[in-house]
């Protein structure tokens, strides 16, 4: 169990950087919608439209992160299972 | 004689007719109109637009000096790329869009006109309304009157076009907006940019 949640705070970490990268390593806010510039022939003015469109920022790395941590602070919770020992010492020898 | 002065009468009531001040309509069919505004914030500043305009402004291009009108921009249509961020700004504390749905500037007076190949550059002086408070202000405009380009924006009409440019910054503590509240997140100055074109169609 401990490995486990180990092993899943760090995936957590390196799939969001990585979706952070892939999304175009926004370093605003996140954004739930891009704007769409279109200029008009006639009169020359820039109309915005917006297209809806997820683009992770920097709260999304700092959501990924604190949730990795928790992850990572559980894990400590759990105690490492002590090895059964086994003995080699050969048991008395009754006389 | 007579016939001369009926003439006369006729050219004197065509040439008044031809320099009579035109009422624009700024409600656009094609939704390109906007006012876009920006406030400052640390991380990155906060960029806006709002295609919800109407209005009307009355324009003689023989007399560019005497336009005057209204221009409402509709705070609901306000919008930000963050939808979290634009329920805060619609919201009662900053915009409350739901108490005060129109933003407003009201042109009484052109100042300092300069007029060149059909574009004039003024002050206009007139009243901005913003979350129910009215405020007297200057503000830069550009106007470019464009005679006979209404059929190619909207090809069903024939008319002029009268596209209006200007820029410039509020206070929101002028207008109520969040007074002294999170200054250090968002600036106190609001740049709003208003790029609108209005039709007069003939008739």
């Amino acid at each position: 169990m401990k490995s486990a949640l180990r092993l899943l705070a760090l995936a957590i970490l390196l799939v969001a950087i990585g979706y952070w990268f892939a999304a175009g390593a926004n370093r605003g806010w996140t954004k739930t919608s891009v704007p769409i510039k279109t200029v008009d022939d006639v009169t020359g003015i820039e109309g915005v439209t917006y297209q809806k469109k997820f683009i992770p920022g920097v709260e999304f790395l700092a959501a990924a992160g604190v949730a990795s941590l928790l992850c990572a602070g559980f894990s400590f919770l759990f105690r490492t299972k002590p090895f059964a020992q086994t003995s080699n010492e050969q048991a008395p020898n009754p006389k | 004689m007579k016939t001369q002065l009926t003439l006369l009468a006729a050219f004197g009531f065509a040439t008044a007719l031809l320099a009579a001040p035109q009422t624009f309509d700024f409600k656009d069919a094609k939704g390109i109109n906007n006012a876009a505004f920006k406030v400052d914030a640390p991380l990155e500043a906060i960029n806006g637009t709002a295609n919800g305009v109407s209005g009307t402004v009355t324009y003689d291009p023989e007399n560019p000096g005497a336009t005057k009108g209204k221009i409402i921009v509709d705070a609901n249509t306000m919008t930000l790329p963050n939808t979290m961020q634009q329920g805060h700004m619609r919201g009662k504390t900053w915009m409350d869009v739901e108490k005060f749905p129109e933003i407003t500037f009201d042109a009484t007076e052109l100042k300092n006109v300069k007029t060149e190949n059909g574009v004039t550059t003024a002050d206009a002086v007139g009243t901005f309304t913003c979350k129910g408070v009215s405020k007297e202000m200057t503000v830069p405009i550009k106007l470019t009157y464009l005679k006979d380009k209404l059929s190619q924006r909207l090809p069903s009409m024939k008319g002029d076009l009268l596209v209006i440019r200007s820029t410039f910054t509020i206070k929101r503590s002028d207008f109520g907006i969040n007074p002294g509240q999170m200054e250090d997140k968002v600036s106190e100055g609001i740049e709003i940019s208003l790029a609108i074109a209005g039709a007069s169609p003939v008739k």
